[in-house]
């Protein structure tokens, strides 16, 4: 039984391909309603010379210099279809966007538009009924499957599940009247209802109405919510992700602040101890900058604190109130940030290979938040760079240089790193010697004795300001080849010099003040050391703040006046979260000798970030590196939990287990270790209340006994390799499901080509029809 | 069921709270809209606002991709890109933090597919890195690069699982989900 069907050919001719000959089979084409929209396809310039000049060449395999179209039964993107094959092909299932597309609805739509001259065949009638079927219902199926899905679900289910839809919002009404027709209350158009239910309906539509209003509300509330949205329409989410990361920051140091106040500093407070060194009652400016003085005697810092129980209405021991409070508040930090890295983690980890980024970059890369123009040009040179650096790479490979060439970036590249590890060595040799001699100046007892102790920590603030912009200088100097490398080099360099100043100064502190205080002439090296954290901190944030008046404020009138330049300044986004997580890191070492400090740090990040946002808006423009956001902050969070807190976390472990507390001061005066403490709070606990002694034998049991701990650490080690062996067994899976896709695609191919096939054959046995 | 473009009634609002993700835009977005009209529009129910005024708006006035926006959430039969009160709070509520991964990659798809078909092809990937790239010439990719680039991103290794020669949905949402920058 033959067809005979006439379409409208809307594409240009083109040269068909030798398709295998089958036999004639028995023409059954269905008819499937419309194309879609258009069907006609503009040559690419490029593309019909592809086709032209492309052989037939086996389907299999698509090697990378493939043209455009792949070979020519591996892609179905010929443009040598015929009518009723496109229409076909665009009525695939995939091709819809989605399973509730409105690609459908148009289909409809451009139905009454197409000036379609097809005549109705002569199928069979089955053929008929079937495509009648498909033709009109299947927009209606689906409308109607969906109703019925949401239906089985509950009410707030099937809210949720409408507002998830990717559907216009009249189709979306028009479902949720159908779905929630036998829900009475969320019915508007029912209107005889009894008035006992209709207050009911009326109370809670006016809650619903209270509900929402809250919510908005509640969403503006989120900290700096509309200082972030401008500064991210104008600058990015590079620059946004420096702000997230400040945020975070105050939050964790609030939680600290909150726990050490509760906890240790009111009780403190509230029955300050009978100590009282009267010389050292005045109070100067000076005081607040350098810890000493009047500070030295409040609660601000260690010595302030007894060794006693507070005899209140219930015996409060503020030792071991000191030592559990501390532990415990790191150990929830250490739980937070744990969580917070694994899960940045898991989100960029990819069971699958990621074979490329091209595809990324062009899809994802175009931040839809930005809309000032200037900054939306500023973004499509980005990316516009972006994407020409990547083809580059691609298309050229590496070029061959020479080996002179080569030698010659070697030596470059080596007198940089030696010239940055040389500054990064001097840098700490002058702490070291710094801090010896602090100290020799504090026995000598001289005039400017308080002056003089912020000489340190103003050289360590110095350092920490232009040693980077060294770093920068070589980095412009050796020219390397992929702008990531540059600021992962950055990065690192500028990591090692703090970790390397950190490092010495705790040397400093825990191996020798605290080893032998008096040499010294310290009576209570913990206060001493707490100033000195106190004052690293304070000179951190004065420098910083003329650095972004001097640096960005000034420099950007230099450049404008003098050297009449239209660039502004760019915001180096490594160097001020550096700069950030080094303070962090202070503040974690010193809430051990000094409670306080974290709201010492909230109120810096806080003036920081005023500071930080105004600066950007008046001085600074857009980057023009590519700055991979979400890719950033994974590092910047690993960087503040890794180095960062765990070197805090393994210093104050140090003191509390190893270091002798001095015996003049603080509340472990008595104590061979602060550890002790604990276990003295234990004991007495035990004899107070034999009730509790449950509680010491377990904090006995966990603590003291290593056998316990090996047994978990041995359990978590399985657990993580069993992990580890399902996370590869997914990979294979998706390889052999990817395989299996490949060869379904394959398929597809094949049926589409034989079906061109059969409607060749039929035109050409019917070449009047 | 249309409402004047002047208020917005009780019911209309519940209506649309019910369906749409974020439930305090509604208001603002109403008098947003309201702002676009003249005044004897403003009086006439289910108004809809031709693409030259949507365009006016600051957020949309950048955007490479303001026309395909306007395109894609307009319901007009005429396929002009007018958009209703409620095509506009699709928009709104499609490019608010508060949408999906599901829904902003299906519109994300619909606004990359020039040609409306259903697929990504070469002529869209083409049109969609010219967007990208803006309309200087030294930002405008070659010839050459422009090869590669589709060659690249349509082929086996890239995103087109099934090799077909196009991106189909399937296909495009796999490749965002691989990528968290795809914050919008």
């Amino acid at each position: 039984m033959a067809h005979s069907v006439s379409f409208d050919i809307c594409q240009r001719d083109s040269d068909y391909e030798n398709l295998e000959q089958d036999e004639p089979g028995q023409d059954s084409f269905q008819h499937v309603g419309e194309p879609a929209a258009s069907t006609q396809r503009r040559p690419e310039i490029f593309g019909m010379d592809f086709i032209t000049e492309r052989s037939d060449s086996s389907s299999d395999s698509s090697t990378s210099d493939e043209t455009l179209d792949g070979g020519p039964e591996s892609s179905l993107q010929r443009h040598g279809w015929s009518a009723a094959t496109l229409r076909v092909l665009s009525s695939m299932p995939s091709r819809s966007a989605g399973p509730n597309s409105n690609a459908e609805v148009r289909w409809r739509g451009s139905k009454s538009r197409r000036p379609s001259q097809h005549h109705p065949s002569r199928p069979n009638q089955d053929d008929v009924v079937r495509a009648k079927v498909v033709e009109i219902t299947p927009e209606e199926n689906k409308k109607q499957q969906l109703v019925s899905n949401l239906r089985g679900l509950s009410v707030s289910e099937r809210l949720r599940k409408l507002r998830a839809m990717p559907l216009s919002l009249a189709d979306k009404m028009e479902i949720r009247r159908l779905a929630f027709s036998d829900v009475a209350e969320s019915s508007l158009i029912d209107r005889d209802i009894p008035c006992y239910s209709l207050l009911s309906v009326y109370i809670s539509r006016s809650w619903r109405h209270c509900m929402f209003g809250c919510l908005s509300v509640l969403s503006s509330l989120q900290l700096w919510h509309s200082p972030m949205k401008k500064l991210s329409g104008r600058f990015g989410t590079g620059v946004l992700s420096y702000f997230l990361f400040l945020r975070t920051l105050l939050l964790l140091n609030l939680l600290l602040f909150v726990i050490t106040g509760l906890f240790l500093v009111f009780p403190q407070a509230v029955n300050p101890p009978s100590l009282y060194d009267s010389h050292q009652d005045t109070f100067t400016g000076l005081e607040l900058l350098t810890g000493t003085g009047y500070l030295s005697q409040s609660v601000m810092f260690y010595g302030h604190y007894t060794n006693t129980m507070i005899k209140s209405q219930m015996p409060y021991s503020i030792p071991a109130a000191y030592f559990f409070t501390i532990t415990i508040a790191f150990f929830i930090t250490c739980i937070i940030l744990v969580y917070n890295v694994s899960t940045s983690l898991g989100r960029r980890f990819h069971v699958l290979k990621s074979h490329g980024i091209l595809a990324v970059k062009v899809f994802c890369s175009w931040d839809f938040k930005v809309s000032k123009r200037t900054s939306v040009r500023l973004q499509s040179e980005k990316i516009s760079t972006q994407l020409k650096e990547l083809l580059s790479e691609m298309i050229g490979g590496e070029e061959e240089k020479s080996c002179m060439q080569r030698f010659g970036r070697l030596m470059v590249h080596l007198v940089a790193w030696v010239t940055c590890l040389a500054c990064i060595v001097l840098g700490a040799m002058a702490i070291h010697y710094l801090s010896e001699s602090n100290y020799e100046a504090v026995l000598k007892h001289s005039a400017f004795k308080e002056t003089e102790l912020l000489l340190m920590s103003a050289a360590v603030s110095g350092f920490n300001l232009l040693l980077p912009g060294l770093f920068n200088l070589c980095a412009w100097v050796e020219k390397h080849d992929s702008p990531s490398v540059r600021v992962y080099v950055s990065i690192f360099r500028n990591l090692l010099l703090k970790v390397s100043i950190v490092v010495v100064l705790c040397f400093h502190w825990l191996g020798r003040i605290a080893v032998e205080p008096e040499s010294h002439g310290l009576q209570c090296w913990e206060n001493s050391v707490g100033q000195e954290l106190y004052r690293l901190l304070l000179m951190d944030f004065i420098f910083t703040v003329l650095y972004t008046f001097l640096g960005e404020f000034l420099w950007r009138l230099f450049t404008k006046q003098v050297l009449r330049r239209k660039r502004k300044p760019v915001f180096d986004i490594a160097r001020n979260v550096l700069e950030l997580i080094y303070g962090q890191t202070l503040t974690w070492l010193g809430v051990l000798f000094a409670p306080l400090l974290p709201a010492v740090q909230i109120l810096k990040l806080i003036v920081l970030f005023y500071m930080k946002k105004s600066s950007l808006l008046l001085n600074c423009q857009a980057s023009r590196k590519p700055w991979r956001a979400s890719q950033m902050t994974t590092v910047f969070i690993s960087l503040l939990c890794f180095p960062s807190f765990l070197g805090a976390a393994v210093s104050v472990t140090y003191t509390i287990w190893m270091i002798k507390p001095s015996p003049g001061c603080g509340p472990f005066r008595n104590l061979t270790t602060m550890f002790q403490s604990g276990q003295l709070w234990a004991r007495e606990l035990q004899d107070a209340h034999p009730v509790m002694s449950w509680l010491s034998w377990a904090y006995n049991f966990l603590v003291e006994k290593p056998f316990f701990l090996f047994l978990v650490s041995g359990v978590l080690l399985m657990v993580i390799y069993f992990h580890t062996q399902v996370v590869d067994g997914q990979r294979r899976i998706i390889s052999r499901l990817e395989k299996q896709i490949e060869n379904e695609g394959k398929d597809k191919k094949f049926l589409i080509t034989k079906l061109q096939g059969l409607y060749e054959q039929s035109s050409q046995v019917f070449p009047d029809r | 069921m249309g409402t004047t473009a002047s208020q917005l009634g009780k019911d209309m609002l519940s209506e649309y709270q019910h369906c749409v993700l974020i439930h305090d835009i509604c208001f603002s977005a109403h008098k947003r809209f309201a702002e676009l009209l003249t005044r004897e529009e403003k009086d006439l129910p289910n108004i809809r606002v031709s693409m030259e005024r949507i365009l006016t708006l600051p957020e949309l006035k950048s955007n490479p991709f303001r026309k395909r926006i306007c395109h894609v959430f307009s319901t007009s039969e005429q396929k002009d890109g007018s958009l209703t009160f409620e095509d506009f709070l699709d928009l709104l509520s499609a490019f608010s933090d508060s949408a999906t991964l599901e829904i902003k990659s299906h519109y994300a798809f619909r606004i990359f597919d020039f040609d409306d078909d259903g697929t990504l092809d070469c002529g869209d990937l083409e049109k969609l890195v010219n967007c990208l790239t803006g309309e200087t010439d030294d930002t405008r990719l070659t010839t050459e690069e422009m090869r590669q680039l589709i060659n690249n991103v349509s082929s086996l290794r890239q995103s087109d699982i099934d090799k077909d020669g196009t991106v189909n949905l399937s296909e495009f949402q796999h490749v965002i989900s691989r990528s968290p920058d795809f914050v919008r």
